[in-house]
């Protein structure tokens, strides 16, 4: 049997597609988290993002107008977790519960009527490159605009936390609240802005599902994505860099039992399916165990309440 | 001028008033929804709260919904008490039906007053396995419970769908993927001729009685009020901290677990795909609006209960999508979580100095 290489390129080019909305998840959660946050409503800003977008892009017919106005609906819903949690001092785990609960009811309202609409193409780069470089074409090229700036985002991400001012700000936020509004900073302010970048993130990977991955509107259509972004920020001891391996994995995982489908293995699909699940709550354990690693790496306040008494 | 100023002590009367307050600004909110979406908001609350439990049938349909819930928000409430994040409620509620299903199927077309309590059991240990799972990783892999919990929601839904698909399907049900129909004596009797309501209801009021004399009448409840307030303290007061997370689990485990027997051998009468509206989900919202407290989570499953009811009727009467339900739901825990602001703090007016 002769396997084509350029076979090989497209798998893993479909692995890093579907590895995208991850990314985008993850790295705008990852931001939230460091400055000390914990927003579990990720599930419910992307499937936000995925209706808004699509419902944009159907009704104004512009794709700019849509993936910016997707990741504004992100910001705005998240801007009601960021005034609960930050201005009325509420509970994170149950105010981001609360928001993907709301977020999906809303989106499924919303989306009613974008049932069954046929999506836009949506225009890729360097298309003509493709063919030129076996192999490597079908990765480096071909994608779209959302696709290189999401495998690029871990990178900024990690410089702007390691070597921006501001970004030193987020993680003295995150690891010492008190000394950080000691020296001056408004604590509420950076974690407001962490959160609503978190939103914007989210709300553009919800886009990326509707509007590239898979044009169309599906209710629920975001299937727990949202919830293994939050386990891979775990997975990657809020390093951004990792957070790229982490995507890759469990976009390899998707891609490839729909591949083992279709050379027909013969194993359930239901347990296929189950296989990124699984490997998430494998993967949590295998990090986590090492209880002194995972203290360093958290950020110190992580999900605790921040009052400054006036 | 108006200031905010912390209370000196939490108001213990606020903390019961609060949900009565999120549950009103949640219908004016929803009144706003309905008027953005073009309905006359007084007809369409009307149509969600008031018309679908106007009759006896709606009032049974009710007490259907509310027992679920209201089971697993009491054995949440056991781990929401003790700061253990239990969200996986769905998945210990869909395993336990499982197990107790497959009882269940293999009394097929067999009598005996014995069948039920075994189906029944089953169904609760089903759901202490379950949670068991996120509770052994906490605590001796040190794994974060939120998310294993709900991974393995979703691993339970696909368990289910392979055997009612597969293994389980009914051999003469031309590959409609549910099981074959459990015999008379693996189901919950009915309470009254021709209505739903069966005789699940009981579980929850035991679970309620039961829940309510373990918080306040046993060293039990106090050890888990004690470690949810402060970690440290119970530490330092010596509680077997390991053991006490898995038994909250393994409570709130074997309540949903009920929940998913109420269900499959009440209203439904056997597996198949869609055995729960989200009510593991809803259950966490019950449990918060309820208190905590076991005659709170009674009338919050009630109110929460309305919401199904009336995104039903509203679909049906206005073609108001049904998920207003989930809407509704998600502004409940909003207004709840935010008026709690009143428990530590009080507007005071000051006069203006002139």
């Amino acid at each position: 049997m002769i396997i084509d290489i350029n076979f090989i390129g497209l798998i893993l080019a479909s692995i890093m597609a579907s590895a995208v909305p991850l990314i985008l998840a993850s790295c705008g959660e990852l931001i939230t988290e460091r400055s000390g946050v914990l927003n579990l409503g990720v599930e419910g800003m992307m499937i936000i993002g995925a209706i808004s977008g699509f419902a944009l892009m159907t009704v104004t017919g512009s794709l700019i107008i849509a993936i910016v106005g997707a990741m504004l609906a992100g910001v705005l819903i998240s801007t009601i977790f960021a005034f609960l949690t930050q201005t009325l001092i509420t509970n994170h785990v149950a105010t981001g519960l609360a928001l993907t609960i709301f977020g999906i009811g809303i989106s499924a309202m919303i989306g009613k009527n974008f049932v069954g609409i046929p999506g836009k193409e949506f225009p890729v780069l360097f298309e003509g490159l493709k063919d030129t470089i076996p192999l490597l074409g079908p990765i480096l090229f071909g994608h779209s605009i959302v696709f290189y700036f999401a495998f690029s985002l871990p990178f900024i991400t990690s410089y702007f936390l390691k070597k921006t001012k501001i970004g030193l700000i987020v993680r003295a936020v995150g690891d010492s609240p008190e000394s950080a509004s000691n020296q001056g900073i408004n604590v509420r302010l950076v974690r407001y802005a962490c959160i609503l970048y978190g939103g914007a993130m989210s709300g553009l990977a919800g886009a990326y599902l509707s509007m590239i991955y898979t044009p169309q509107w599906i209710e629920n259509m975001t299937g727990g994505r949202g919830w293994i972004a939050l386990a891979l920020v775990v997975f990657s001891t809020w390093n951004p860099i990792k957070i790229l391996i982490g995507a890759m994995i469990f976009g390899g995982l998707t891609i490839i039992q729909f591949h083992m489908q279709a050379i027909g293995v013969r194993i359930p699909v239901q347990f296929l399916t189950a296989l990124p699940y699984i490997v998430t709550i494998i993967v949590l354990v295998v990090i986590s165990r090492d209880s002194r690693k995972i203290r360093l790496s958290t950020p110190s306040s992580l999900g605790k309440s921040f009052h400054k008494d006036n | 001028m108006i200031k905010i100023v912390k209370r000196d002590q939490p108001s213990r009367a606020i903390f019961f008033l609060t949900p009565i307050l999120a549950i009103f600004l949640t219908l004016v909110a929803g009144g706003i929804i309905f008027y953005i979406l073009g309905f006359k908001p007084f007809e369409a609350l009307k149509f969600f709260f008031i018309v679908p439990i106007a009759d006896k049938y709606g009032f049974s349909e009710l007490l259907l919904k509310a027992t679920p819930l209201c089971l697993i928000a009491i054995g949440l409430s056991f781990c929401f008490k003790s700061n253990n994040w239990n969200i996986g409620a769905e998945g210990q509620l869909t395993f336990g039906a499982i197990v107790s299903g497959g009882v269940a199927l293999l009394f097929y077309e067999q009598e005996g007053f014995y069948i039920l309590p075994v189906v029944i059991l089953a169904g609760a240990i089903g759901g202490m396995l379950y949670a068991s799972i996120p509770a052994i990783l906490k605590t001796y892999f040190n794994t974060n419970e939120i998310l294993v919990s709900l991974m393995l929601v979703y691993v339970s839904k696909l368990i289910l769908d392979y055997l009612v698909v597969g293994p389980w399907s009914n051999p003469e049900g031309f590959n409609f993927p549910e099981t074959r129909q459990f015999s008379d004596s693996a189901k919950l009797p009915l309470l009254f001729e021709g209505l739903r309501i069966h005789a699940g209801i009981f579980l929850a009021l035991a679970a309620v009685v039961i829940s309510w004399f373990v918080f306040y009448k046993t060293y039990l409840g106090f050890q888990m009020k004690v470690s949810g307030f402060s970690l440290k303290t119970a530490k330092y007061a010596g509680y077997k901290g390991k053991k006490m997370i898995i038994l909250v689990f393994l409570i709130s485990g074997a309540c949903a677990g009920l929940a998913g027997v109420g269900e499959i051998t009440g209203p439904i009468g056997q597996l198949h795909r869609e055995i729960s509206p989200d009510y593991g989900f809803t259950a966490i919202i019950v449990a918060f609006l309820g208190r905590l407290h076991p005659v709170g989570i009674i009338f919050a499953s009630l109110v929460v209960a309305i919401t199904y009811l009336g995104a039903e009727t509203a679909q049906i009467f206005m073609q108001i999508p049904k998920y207003t339900g989930q809407v509704f739901q998600g502004m409940i825990l909003f207004f709840l979580l935010a008026s709690d602001y009143l428990l530590f703090f009080k507007f005071k007016f000051i006069g203006s100095k002139k």
